[in-house]
């Protein structure tokens, strides 16, 4: 009853949010003696205007679409999964081992089984967590957390120890062989005449994502168990009431939720680096938290979302390149975004929810 | 008498947002008398009160007081005008004690000792004055409901209140402990306190109030003297119109046994016994009612049933042990059992409030491969379905796409025993089947349970409304302490044997019956300070 309709709580609280994230951006910018206008030209230039442009910025679109989507699917059976990193990390290990000890004929098998791997890594490390939570009661925020601080240290010790190559001064893995290059927007769209995309590191992952945002809303509202997760979402008692397990839902929710985040390791591992570096994750699984919040957790949501910051990661880049402003400071525009859309999300809902009432009874009069 | 209501509203009217709650409610309580209101759910009656006591502020509208004009604007303002309120849901602090609750808000001083030796002494007065005896010194958690209630009036007479609201406040009691309160209420009035007492018993309004208002939809729809009126016509007023208040009903044809409880016992993760060894049957085509206070042992009963609770003990159900632990002891099983189960917290377990009408109407159900479409739901079948169903329940809005939150009380319970009926199954757990529902679809409600009943179906029924336990049971077991104290016939009981048994007396050695249950209680009490102790 005393609500504003669905449309406007999905549209306009986000944009109310990024508007006034940009506004206050803009006065740190001048704060700093630059031209915010400049500035927004020049991300807006830099991310959106060119098609190499578009590359990075769908590159980390594809990274958030991931983890917003392992963050949103958590959020239905109301657990806050803030482990997306550390299963992101665990899942480029189940890349790494699929392409390195595995002679691949062809990238497209290749892809279906390092799917399938970094699903299934990313999977196993959500699942401890989700055991602990499920049965012994652990807060699995506290634990996916802790559990962030252990994947980086798996990781560091396998590849110094085991997966670095004799030699090799790097943490990480040797390159993965020719066979496993999967198809980046440069090969699949330029042509003879013009090349498309070049030098970007977008490529064919972007259409999993796409997939998982669609699996994902199947799952949701199209399947028993997605019933099942959003009514352990809203009530407890009442999936006790109803005879379905909160130890099978806890943990079955987890395990898509980490196999999510895992998935994205195709993107930056497969995709991209082509080798298994450390700190692949770049903190993509803390920004799947924001768009999983701003997007509502609806896979609309989160595509929209993680093309927003796909788009401020990219701009923020090509700042930092062409201005004095320094790397920092799109970290704090990143951080505003994050602080009006995920936590101050009320501040702007609840006046516009009052706007939205006031004009409603003038209607009624 | 004077001429000067104690109590004046004039015009109040107060919506949320497209909700009018109330409508230009004038009323005129005078001093020393016992005000009943009476409506159904969401007729209006705790907005009205709220605005009183200041939670909330009326759009437009004058709130008099004593004969003078007040702005309350929040609680501190109504009890600085003499207002004291006691709701239905108990604000005391469970750890606190009872003195240290009645001072908590009313210190004098940085330091507690000066305040609660005077209160210790108000208490004592008061005690005296009005029948209301509380340990001080007990902890809030250690007292039955009954005595809580009376911590609440004390801390509004502490507070000097000349003016008590009470919102429904026998919900919670046993008939003993509210004749007792009412003797309290009479001596109030006695001493000139002016009282409002929020109610859809009727009964209650009969038994003790002078005047009596009824609201319906926002509006007040009569303002009557209690002695110039029936239950009957304020009945109709309530509704809107004419209301059996009697069921009708066929004699019962019990046949086979369906539900076998034997020693059923179950102790909660406090270690404290919750059911005492419990044995009970249910027989086809027959309702078996088990009245008793709430908190006696009736939830984890059904709970056990339903199959969400863990017991020992033997429950069969047309013969077959069923499984009271482990992994096929829950609701799937229960139902794959043929057991159906409307439960008594419809907004925490039979609904998930925010799920569609549709949605809610599988709730449960939703593993039935009739309802699959390969490996998803077959989501346009249950729609339609659940519109079919909403239909024939006579569920209002009719739309399936509607959340189960916004339906009002009585037709989310309508959806629940919808789905749990259409099921068609040997066994119906009801608990508390109309709480917190209007009238009209009170009688709905009953009558969709006696249909099941005639259809040869077992039901059990757990309520604490004693009247529609005893309107509707074919055979009637009271609960108290997690033990059966008697199983009784409805035509060959009433009320006042049935609250005895209720408070756990079976015989009441010669004492009055009130005095009995205030023995017994205290007992109880004990032991269960005991227990946590």
């Amino acid at each position: 009853m005393d609500r504003m309709p669905a449309w406007a709580d999905a549209v306009l609280v986000p944009l109310f949010s990024i508007v006034l994230a940009a506004i206050l951006s803009a006065g740190v910018i001048l704060a700093i003696g630059e031209n915010p206008v400049e500035a927004f030209r020049l991300m807006v230039d830099g991310a959106l205007m060119r098609s190499s442009g578009w590359g990075y910025t769908l590159y980390y679109t594809t990274n958030f679409i991931f983890t917003g989507l392992c963050v949103a699917v958590a959020f239905h059976a109301r657990m806050f999964n803030i482990g997306g990193e550390g299963q992101a990390m665990i899942g480029g290990l189940g890349v790494a081992l699929v392409c390195l000890f595995i002679p691949w004929p062809h990238w497209s098998i290749a892809l279906v089984f390092a799917t399938l791997a970094a699903g299934a890594f990313g999977a196993a490390w959500a699942w401890i967590p989700a055991y602990l939570q499920a049965k012994r009661g652990s807060h699995i925020v506290i634990t996916t957390i802790m559990f962030n601080f252990i994947a980086a240290a798996v990781l560091n010790y396998v590849l110094v120890n085991v997966l670095r190559p004799a030699g090799a001064q790097d943490p990480a893995t040797a390159r993965f062989p020719e066979a496993v290059h999967l198809p980046t927007f440069q090969d699949m769209f330029s042509t003879a005449e013009t090349a498309m995309f070049r030098g970007s590191p977008a490529n064919v992952t972007f259409f999993i994502a796409i997939l998982a945002c669609v699996a994902v809303w199947l799952l949701i509202w199209r399947t028993r168990l997605g019933y099942e997760i959003r009514a352990f979402g809203h009530s407890e008692t009442a999936v006790r009431y109803a005879g379905i397990s909160p130890v099978r839902i806890t943990v079955l929710a987890m395990l898509i939720s980490g196999g999510l985040a895992g998935l994205m390791a195709i993107n930056t591992t497969m995709g991209e680096a082509e080798r298994l570096v450390m700190n692949a994750t770049e903190g993509a699984g803390f920004i799947g938290i924001a768009v999983a919040l701003m997007g509502r957790s609806h896979p609309v949501g989160v595509f929209l979302a993680a093309l927003l910051f796909g788009f401020l990661y990219q701009g923020g880049a090509e700042l930092a390149l062409w201005t004095n402003i320094p790397r920092e400071l799109i970290t704090v525009i990143q951080a505003l975004v994050i602080l009006f859309t995920g936590a101050l999300d009320n501040m702007v809902r609840m006046p516009l929810e009052r706007v939205f009432l006031a004009f409603r009874k003038e209607g009624a009069r | 008498m004077t001429d000067t209501p104690a109590i004046e509203l004039k015009g109040i009217s107060k919506a949320f947002g497209p909700v009018q709650a109330n409508k230009d409610i004038s009323i005129r309580v005078m001093p020393g008398t016992i005000h009943g209101i009476i409506g159904e759910n969401g007729a209006g009656k705790s907005t009205l009160m709220s605005i009183l006591y200041g939670f909330y502020k009326a759009d437009a509208g004058e709130v008099w007081i004593n004969g003078d004009r007040k702005d309350i604007t929040d609680s501190q303002a109504a009890i600085a005008a003499g207002i004291g309120m006691v709701f239905q849901h108990f604000k005391l602090v469970h750890n606190f004690t009872v003195l240290e609750n009645v001072i908590l808000g009313a210190e004098d001083g940085a330091m507690l000792t000066p305040s609660l030796a005077k209160a210790r002494g108000v208490l004592k007065t008061l005690a005296e004055e009005y029948e209301l005896n509380v340990d001080p010194e007990a902890l809030i958690e250690n007292l039955s409901v009954g005595h809580q209630q009376r911590v609440e009036i004390l801390k509004a007479l502490y507070r000097e209140a000349d003016i008590l609201i009470l919102d429904e406040p026998t919900g919670v009691l046993t008939p003993a402990e509210a004749d007792h309160l009412f003797r309290i209420l009479e001596g109030l009035r006695r001493e000139g306190k002016t009282i409002i007492l929020i109610t859809h018993k009727l009964r209650e309004i009969m038994e003790i109030t002078d005047t009596v208002s009824v609201m319906r939809r926002g509006e007040m729809t009569a303002t009557v003297k209690t002695s110039e009126t029936s239950p009957e016509e304020l009945a109709e007023l309530m509704v809107g119109r004419k209301v059996l208040l009697r069921v009708d009903k066929q004699p019962a044809r019990p046949g086979a046994r369906v539900l076998e409880i034997e020693n059923l016992r179950l102790t909660d993760r406090d270690g404290v016994e919750r059911l005492k060894g419990i044995s009970l049957d249910v027989r086809a085509g027959e309702i078996l009612g088990i009245a008793g206070v709430s908190g006696n042992g009736q939830s984890e009963l059904l709970r056990v049933l339903g199959g969400y609770a863990e017991a020992t003990g033997t429950i069969r159900v047309n013969g077959q042990k069923i499984d009271l632990t482990g992994r096929h002891s829950d609701g799937r099983s229960r139902r794959a059992r043929g057991i159906a189960h409307v439960p008594e917290d419809r907004h925490h377990e039979g609904l998930i409030l925010p799920y569609t009408a549709w949605e809610n109407s599988v709730f449960g159900y939703h593993d039935d491969p009739a309802i699959q479409s390969g490996p998803l739901m077959n989501n346009a079948a249950i729609k339609a379905e659940a519109a079919a169903k909403m239909e024939r329940f006579d569920v209002r809005p009719p739309n399936p796409a509607l959340a189960a939150r916004n339906f009002s009380g009585g037709n989310q319970q309508k959806i629940v025993l919808a789905r749990e009926i259409e099921r068609n199954p040997d066994l119906l757990l009801v608990g508390q089947p109309t709480r917190g529902v209007d009238i009209g679809a009170i009688e709905f409600i009953h009558q969709q349970i006696l249909r099941l009943r005639d259809e040869g179906k077992a039901i059990l029924l757990v309520s604490v409304e004693l009247d529609e336990i005893l309107s509707l049971s074919d055979r009637i077991a009271v609960m108290f302490d997690g033990q059966v104290m008697g199983e009784r016939l409805p035509d060959q009981t009433d009320q006042t044997e049935l609250g005895l048994l209720m408070a756990g007396v079976t015989e009441t050695g010669g004492r009055s019956p009130i005095e009995a249950v205030d023995a017994k209680l205290q007992a109880k009490d004990a032991r269960e300070a005991g227990q946590n102790g």
